[in-house]
């Protein structure tokens, strides 16, 4: 029965994610034509180098986004939950931000250190969150949005500090980088990011069943056999984690793990067993097509994608908000 | 599997922080097929009680057994095969329909990674119309009345097919329709399927159904016997606190009240 349910919604939601790819490669300052791509030295290196990289950076990107979105909403039972509402972009921004100033390249045992240092402030944000909205066994809904923002606030002030104190190269980098972007040049870069993402993703899907029963109630998952605490504990680490890597990446683009999950579920229902997967679908198609809007809606140049994402994602975040007060109030 | 041969709680107790003891040296037992109900006066540690019980309080000092062994040796999806436990409330954020909710009862007997069979949906259907909620299958159970979601819960609890259920006031928000049927429920278990059953509960007409009933008072037992044992005026003065508590016997059930004339009103 629900296995049914999770074939139909996966099938619609790679056949939206091909049309958004297909939309993504195809629009751009300079038109490519399909045919010429292999032989046309030029088409090849715009198609190979430039135009492909960004989709699939995009992809990437807001797969991570929409699935840990949906988890994080789950895992706090709050529909208003998402990377960037809880401050972990925030945090992650902040770690990627220091890590700049100290220097882009910078590695620390094989690892970059800006992937490294957003993991960590990442991971210290969604403690933090946590820490202090959960009072006992319940997570207070209000004290989990407001600590979100008092941490976001923090890592932003802790931004323009860095951006005062260092160089002014440095500090326009992380300006420029901050808004959120998918600038990416061959496909070395992307590649590099899923060796880490892909099975971080798995086991995120992997825990979708105790999300499930999470997403219900606490109590009710512990009673039903699921160890709660354990479960907490893992997802936040895997979401930190691929938070981190992905701000550092494409900085912090806000309001895609909020609507993309919430479309899965108007769509399909509220099984995280569809919810999650899907959310990693559809985040991947709605960021290609933000960005394919953000390229092509100035007429010379073009925005960044986080002000395309904030700009379409603030009004929802709104109107949730209100509905659900109108809930509350019933 | 024919593992429960027992639940034994034995010596418990419980602080919240570094509160004084809500729950002081509390023994209790539910061998298979019996119904025990727990009464006592707001905050007399029933809740805490059973929270411990169902593994969601660790005890500051004593063990809960469950066929034998420790609870917490137990596997916690094992664990839920024998045990489900029905919260006072539960408050969902999200608009999961009521079958998929029921359905989530059967978690503990699906296979990891496999999705509910079309035998635990059925099972899940039975459990519902079992708790009198066949009606409310397909509504969100945000939508519903504090009633019905008790109704939803139980339905859940009982989908999860366990020998003992233990129940945090399960009658707070039932009509008297509801009561009565919550009662026939557990009787008709109780016959089928051999089920143990704990209760806390202010419904006293409910805990005369019952095989024992143990009265809370300050954390600790302060009588434990038969209904007939237990509700008598001394008793029941006693643990509530109320020298206008009265009792009646009509027929083979006790009726009790608080006389609220002589109590100055």
């Amino acid at each position: 029965m629900i296995g049914a349910r999770v074939a139909k919604a996966m099938a619609i939601l790679t056949l939206i994610l091909i049309a958004a790819m297909a939309i993504g490669v195809s629009v751009g300052s300079q038109r490519i034509d399909p045919a010429r791509i292999f032989s046309d030295p030029f088409s090849n290196t715009l198609f190979f180098r430039l135009r492909l990289p960004r989709v699939l950076l995009g992809l990437v990107i807001g797969a991570s986004l929409g699935v840990t979105g949906g988890a994080l909403q789950a895992l706090f039972r709050n529909p208003l939950a998402d990377p960037y509402t809880l401050g972990v972009s925030g945090g992650g921004a902040l770690g990627a931000s220091i890590a700049i100033a100290l220097g882009w390249s910078a590695r620390v045992g094989g690892v970059p250190l800006i992937f490294a240092a957003s993991f960590v402030g990442a991971m210290i944000a969604v403690t933090l969150v946590r820490t202090i909205a959960r009072a006992g066994a319940v997570v207070l809904p209000g004290a989990l949005l407001l600590s979100g923002v008092a941490v976001n606030l923090i890592a932003a002030a802790g931004v323009l500090t860095i951006e005062y104190v260092t160089d002014p190269s440095s500090a326009l980098r992380i300006l420029r980088w901050l808004i959120g972007s998918l600038d990416v040049v061959g496909l070395a870069p992307v590649g590099r990011m899923m060796c880490v993402l892909a099975p971080a993703w798995l086991v995120l899907l992997f825990f979708s069943r105790q999300l499930n029963l999470i997403a219900i109630d606490e109590d009710t998952a512990a009673t039903l056999g699921v160890n709660v605490r354990r479960c907490e504990g893992i997802v936040h680490a895997l979401c930190a984690l691929i938070v981190g890597v992905t701000v550092s990446a494409g900085g912090a683009i806000g309001f895609v793990g909020l609507i993309v999950p919430h479309a899965v579920r108007m769509m399909f229902g509220e099984d995280l067993r569809i919810v999650l997967p899907g959310s990693l679908l559809l985040g991947a198609a709605f960021l290609i097509l933000a960005d394919a809007l953000a390229r092509t809606v100035l007429s010379s140049g073009e925005l960044p994608v986080g002000a395309v994402t904030g700009l379409l994602g603030g009004p929802v975040f709104l109107w949730l908000l209100r509905r659900r007060q109108q809930f509350a109030a019933m | 599997m024919t593992t429960y041969t027992g639940f034994e709680a034995r010596n418990l107790a419980y602080a919240y922080g570094n509160g004084p003891l809500a729950v002081d040296d509390v023994s209790l037992n539910a061998a298979p097929g019996t119904m025990t109900a727990v009464i006592g006066s707001n905050g007399s540690g029933k809740s805490t009680l059973i929270r411990m019980l169902a593994g969601l309080l660790k005890p500051r000092a004593g063990s809960i057994l469950l066929g034998g062994i420790s609870i917490d040796a137990w596997e916690p999806r094992l664990r839920a095969q024998e045990i489900a436990y029905v919260p006072q409330s539960t408050s969902t954020v999200f608009p999961f329909p009521v079958i998929d909710l029921v359905l989530s009862g059967r978690s503990p007997h699906a296979v990891r990674f496999r999705f509910e069979s079309k035998h635990d949906v059925e099972k899940a259907r039975e459990a519902l119309d079992l708790a009198g909620g066949t009606h409310l299958a397909t509504r969100p159970f945000t939508s519903l009345s504090g009633g019905e979601r008790q109704m939803v819960i139980l339905a859940r609890a009982l989908a999860q097919e366990p020998r003992l259920l233990l129940l945090d006031e399960p009658s707070s928000s039932l009509d008297l329709k509801h009561r009565a049927a919550l009662i026939r429920t557990l009787t008709q278990l109780r016959q089928s399927r051999n089920l143990s059953a704990i209760m806390v509960t202010h419904d006293i007409q409910l805990a005369c159904a019952f095989d024992r009933i143990v009265a809370l008072r300050c954390g600790e037992v302060a009588a434990s016997g038969t209904p007939d044992e237990v509700l008598n005026d001394r008793l029941l003065r006693d643990i509530y606190s109320d020298p206008n508590v009265r009792t009646e016997r009509i027929g083979d059930q006790t009726l009790v009240w608080v006389d609220l004339q002589r109590s100055g009103l």
